[in-house]
């Protein structure tokens, strides 16, 4: 933005700024004009700061899931807009500014682990040697570093999600989303990765948006718990989460509790 | 060991059993000749149905090659352009239904008799529909994950082919060619008996018939047994080499 820009545009925070994600009065309709027309999302206003880790839980039909793909530009906001790193949503996709994880680990069965996670660095032109130094990097960080030459179908569900969270840090972006991605996990797999996972943030500084429906795993990673309520879609409440350490200890806190209670109540009301 | 025994041991038993069976029941061998009386034919005529095995194989080859290759440039059209996807489905499933084989005396008039043109161009036809409908159904079906996720990597459609949909496509590739394999053998055996260049197991097996030497013409049959498997087995093997990551499965 130059300074040239007219007094009315939404001030956008400059890139390395304390602004990771700006959602600014989004509404998002589905199927527009039509008889079966859906309001996914009514006038949402979401920031997530820099290095910050935000939840977004709520009933199923909430429009999480719709948000957290408008962050990702993989559909387009009715009205309002989406900044993604200093830049309109669309630019930011296509400079690959934010990795992305889903429920399903939707790895490429053909490729080797190491070549899945090589995969978003092959489509950036990265020379063959640094990509497969990088994804080896990557690997060690989730523990897999021992399973790059396997094959997706011989890894446990668990594995196979910490493969594609590898992926998603492999450009090494600012801004990691996450569409539920321990969501088909057993609860020790879950909170194991729950840990790597808060570790992994912590030592690269990346801001995450986190979409799931368990109240626990929300309070437990984020620093904020965005609570998001269904027909239309919004936002209803967005509560401050400091736990006095993210560990065995910090799920035994009675900050953990009151947490919860207070997460419980806010998608009750 | 312990899968292959099982199905060898039952090939055995069925043989001794169709033995007993035609020697006891005195069963005249024009009806069915005794598995005995068909081997001493095999070894008898081992050159002439290596001969004719080698004809026929080559027809069925060509076939299958020209046949496939057609199939992919065609189901990669129509995977890309909505227009041909939507028209070649019903149309090639009509054309699909036609026994094929039929065409065979018409391509033969077609041609002059020494040529092989006519059987191998009935053997592309069968061959290329399989091909052609599996491989189109692969390619259509693609991970919504994946097609996210390629979109969040900003891929353009060349590259989202490139990597996606056509190693994606791969197994439903195998899958035609499977079936392609054993029909490329049946039609370029059986194109024969409507004509035609005369060089092949299926002209043999004819002629046996025709001279009333029935076990002849059984070990005739034997021979296009073995060479329809032994198409089907290097298509598995290939099938092995090009999808290593399949290998625990289809081992």
């Amino acid at each position: 933005m130059s300074e040239l820009a007219s007094p009315d545009v939404v001030p956008v925070p400059e890139r390395g700024g304390t602004a990771s994600v700006v959602v600014d009065s989004v509404t998002k309709v589905f199927n527009r004009g039509r008889p079966d027309e859906v309001t996914a999302l009514s006038d949402v206003h979401l920031t997530v700061g820099d290095g910050e880790f935000v939840s977004l839980i709520g009933p199923s039909g909430c429009g999480k899931s719709t948000l957290l793909r408008l962050i990702a530009d993989l559909i387009e906001p009715t009205t309002g807009t989406v900044t993604v790193a200093g830049k309109p949503a669309a630019q930011a996709r296509r400079d690959q500014e934010y990795g992305i994880a889903f429920q399903q680990a939707g790895l490429f069965e053909w490729r080797t682990v190491r070549r899945n996670v090589e995969l978003p660095l092959e489509l950036r032109g990265m020379s063959r040697a640094d990509r497969r130094a990088r994804a080896e990097r990557m690997l060690e960080l989730v523990g897999l570093a021992d399973f790059a030459g396997h094959y997706p179908g011989q890894l446990s569900g668990g594995m196979q999600q910490r493969v594609a969270i590898a992926r998603a840090l492999a450009v090494q972006p600012p801004l990691l989303l996450m569409d539920e991605p321990f969501g088909a996990l057993d609860e020790m797999t879950r909170e194991r990765l729950q840990s790597e996972l808060l570790g992994i943030c912590a030592t690269t500084g990346t801001s995450a948006v986190f979409v799931t429906h368990s109240i626990s795993e929300a309070v437990f990673l984020s620093d904020r718990v965005v609570v998001m309520s269904a027909r239309p879609g919004r936002i209803t409440a967005s509560i401050e989460v400091r736990l006095p350490s993210r560990d065995e200890a910090g799920r035994q806190a009675p900050a953990y509790f009151e947490k919860i209670t207070e997460v419980r109540q806010a998608l009750r009301a | 060991m312990r899968r292959v025994l099982p199905p060898v041991l039952f090939g055995v038993l069925a043989l001794g059993l169709w033995e007993l069976f035609v020697t006891l029941g005195r069963v005249a061998p024009f009806i069915l000749p005794a598995p005995s009386a068909i081997g001493a034919q095999i070894l008898e005529q081992k050159q002439n149905i290596w001969d004719s095995a080698l004809a026929s194989g080559a027809n069925a080859l060509a076939g299958l090659i020209g046949g496939t290759l057609l199939a992919v440039l065609a189901a990669l059209a129509a995977s890309r352009s909505r227009f041909l996807g939507e028209v070649s489905i019903p149309f090639a499933a009509v054309v699909n239904a036609l026994p094929i084989i039929a065409l065979a005396p018409i391509l033969n008039n077609m041609f002059e008799s020494t040529s092989s043109v006519p059987r191998r161009l009935v053997t592309g036809i069968v061959v290329f529909f399989p091909v052609f409908l599996n491989l189109l159904r692969g390619l259509r079906e693609v991970s919504p994950v994946h097609q996210e996720l390629m979109r969040t990597y900003a891929a353009s459609g060349w590259t989202f082919a490139r990597k996606v949909r056509l190693p994606g496509a791969l197994p439903h590739l195998f899958t035609g060619l499977r079936q392609a394999s054993s029909l490329a053998v049946i039609a370029a055996v059986v194109a024969e008996y409507f004509g035609g260049l005369q060089d092949g197991l299926g002209a043999r097996i004819t002629s046996a018939a025709a001279f009333t030497a029935y076990p002849r013409a059984w070990a005739f049959v034997a021979g296009a047994c073995l060479l329809g498997l032994t198409f089907y087995l290097v298509t598995l093997l290939l099938e092995r080499l090009a999808m290593p990551w399949k290998q625990r499965l289809i081992s």
